[in-house]
């Protein structure tokens, strides 16, 4: 990965309310970088303004280091894979794909055999006469994608690509286009508000919410160490408790005092306590740090999701083992398992 | 489609029958009867309306509205078109101001605006009274074809601007968004996109336009006096002052063949697009 080839600096966007707000982010060359947050929160907007469909009201967006506020659309080297496909419907399935490539004047040879392998690799070959009508949604989404990426833009805008699949496609076409990202060596900015697919897919993640950009980095980093109770809700189903930091690596929560290895919190600050369900330990009563009663337990294919009501926290745990509903049981973890998050930002 | 609901198209059907096809057939009953026999008792029949018709003079009538009614829709579609596209562009605030005012004379009675341009293109005219003010000669502008152009076009242009906004309007903004992020410029965007998209709404156009050009009666009327004779002029002559009906009817059925004709061919471009669809 090399240089920066787009760059937002405190962009923000008002329609009659803010729903950009000062937003800063930079996509690497052949970086995969995925905008992740609930339905609202300002992903497409986000996507507009690098495709250039939507001006931004402040800041400015640079494409390998040049502003490109006002460059229009079509002379952004960037191309779009829409939400809502927006194919030509006046036009067939091959010459939906070969728009791009006759706008650039290419050869009818070329442009033929391009589409043919675009349409290979989306899994539709045979498909060139088909009418975009008679497709189906995820034929129709596999179709804008090979519509977009016969181009070979530098910077392939992604917006919520595989939304209209099955699972089972839908997994396909993630490697797929992970394989096709890698291989023909494309920047993608990609769209989602499935957290699953923004980590497995990613090489950097932006986790957004009411239009601003609530962490930025790795998928491990965001997993492990979100910074705040929004993304760690949003990251995985977590237990989020309201705690006190008394010190550099000594927080206490549920009327208790545990060891932990954050610092840097002012003294007795108050903080979010995060426990991922699949870091808590079932062990025999009394033997953990918290008791409670197994509250209910539900088989969900690998493991067990079971709720332990304690004194005065549910909390949620996953275990391959199973533990009877109405049981007495310790809790236990340790002071690597507790993430502690400030509470504001 | 079960049998109840189809009873409730039964209504449809009787209305269809009294108010549509039963003047066609006593329309087309009396253009292949002889004149003098108009009741049961005599009644004989005849082709002779139509052979009377085959005659230059009478194709050179509907040869003439024809063109006409042609060019008044080529200048429609020319005008309607732009206009249309500069409606749908326009901010919504003014959208439907701008609309409205294109709607509204089609409120007055169509006979009040024609004579309306008789006093604009008359010989004391509007347009007259200033030339010959600036001490100029005065022009024939009323009773020629021009005029009746001029008039078709006044009439009906709302009938070709308002399809057409639609089918602009309604177009999905994100297909001519995908045309541009392509690498399309705007008159490409416009060329392959959507033109192509609104296609629809200029066939409709089109048609609107055309059928009511080809026989309309008042416009060439007013607008082109007593010189020549069109096909709308001529049917309501044969009713009104000759009263020979039978004849009148056998033009009216051809003109009406003419326009179901020119209807269908018209279609054609927009059932094809349709029925290449549902081949798959
Ligand atoms: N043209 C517009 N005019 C007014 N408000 C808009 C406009 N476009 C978007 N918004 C608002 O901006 C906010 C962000 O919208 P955006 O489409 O970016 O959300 P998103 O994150 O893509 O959501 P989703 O996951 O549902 O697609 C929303 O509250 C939306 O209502
Ligand atoms: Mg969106």
């Amino acid at each position: 990965m090399g240089n920066k080839i787009i760059e937002l600096n405190n962009i923000s966007k008002d329609y009659n309310v803010r729903v950009l707000d000062r937003i800063s982010l930079f996509v690497k060359e052949n970086e995969f970088l995925t905008l992740l947050g609930p339905s609202g929160c300002g992903k497409t907007t986000t996507l507009r303004i690098i495709g250039g469909f939507e001006y931004p009201t402040e800041g400015e967006i640079l494409f390998e280091g040049k502003n490109i506020n006002h460059v229009p659309p079509h002379k952004r080297q960037i191309n779009t894979v829409f939400q809502k496909y927006a194919l030509f419907p006046h036009l067939n399935v091959f010459e939906n794909i070969a728009f791009g490539l006759r706008i650039k004047k290419i050869k009818e040879q070329a442009i033929k055999e391009n589409v043919k392998s675009m349409l290979k690799l989306v899994g539709l070959s045979g498909f060139e006469n088909r009418n975009i009508e008679s497709l189906s949604g995820g034929q129709q989404q596999r179709i804008a994608i090979a519509r977009a990426l016969v181009n070979k833009p530098k910077v392939l805008l992604l917006d919520e690509p595989l939304g209209a699949l099955d699972l089972k496609l839908r997994k396909e076409m993630q490697i797929e286009l992970k394989n096709m990202q890698r291989e023909v060596g494309i920047t993608f900015v990609y769209v989602t508000h499935d957290q699953e697919e923004a980590l497995t897919m990613s090489d950097t993640v932006a986790v957004m919410h009411n239009g601003e950009i609530q962490q930025i980095g790795s998928p491990v980093d965001i997993y492990n160490e979100p910074e705040n109770a929004f993304v760690a809700d949003f990251i995985g189903e977590s237990n989020i408790i309201e705690g006190i930091m008394h010190d550099d690596y000594i927080v206490s929560f549920l009327s208790k005092t545990f060891k932990c290895v954050d610092y840097g919190f002012s003294r007795n600050e108050s903080v979010h306590v995060v426990l991922r369900p699949e870091d808590i330990v079932i062990v025999e009563e009394e033997a953990g740090h918290l008791n409670g009663i197994v509250t209910s337990s539900i088989f969900k294919g690998v493991h067990y999701e079971m709720l332990i009501q304690t004194e005065d926290f549910e909390m949620m745990v996953q275990s391959t083992y199973k533990s009877e509903v109405g049981k007495r049981v310790g809790l236990s973890f340790g002071p690597e398992d507790i993430h502690i998050m400030s509470k504001e930002g | 489609m079960g049998n109840k609901q189809k009873y409730l198209t039964y209504p449809y059907i009787v209305w269809m029958f009294i108010f549509i096809l039963l003047p066609v057939a006593l329309v087309f009953l009396y253009s292949i009867t002889e004149k003098e026999s108009n009741t049961i008792k005599t009644i004989s029949f005849t082709l002779e309306n139509y052979r009377l018709f085959f005659d230059p003079l009478y194709i050179g009538v509907i040869l003439r509205s024809l063109y006409l009614a042609l060019i008044s829709t080529l200048f429609c579609l020319i005008l309607g078109y732009p206009v249309a596209y500069f409606i749908s562009k326009a901010s919504p605030s003014y959208r439907n101001t701008i609309l409205m005012l294109f709607i509204l004379p089609m409120w007055m009675n169509m006979l009040l605006r024609t004579y309306a341009w008789m006093t604009i293109l008359g010989n004391n005219g509007l347009i007259n009274t200033f030339i010959s003010w600036m001490g100029l000669p005065k022009l024939n502008l009323l009773y020629n074809n021009a005029a009746i152009i001029i008039g078709m076009v006044y009439n009906f242009l709302p009938f070709m601007v308002l399809p057409i906004y639609t089918s602009l309007s309604k177009m999905d903004k994100r297909i001519i968004e995908a045309s541009y992020d392509l690498g399309a410029d705007s008159k490409t965007t416009f060329r392959k996109v959507i033109l192509p998209l609104s296609m629809p709404g200029v066939i409709s156009g089109i048609i609107m336009v055309f059928m009511p050009a080809v026989s309309s009666f008042v416009i060439p009327r007013l607008l082109g006096g007593n010189k020549q004779a069109y096909i709308g002029t001529l049917i309501e002559k044969l009713f009104l002052v000759t009263g020979n009906w039978n004849f009148g009817s056998a033009i009216a059925i051809i003109m009406m063949l003419i326009i179901l004709v020119s209807m269908s061919v018209m279609n054609k471009f927009d059932i094809d697009k349709e029925g290449s669809a549902n081949l798959w």
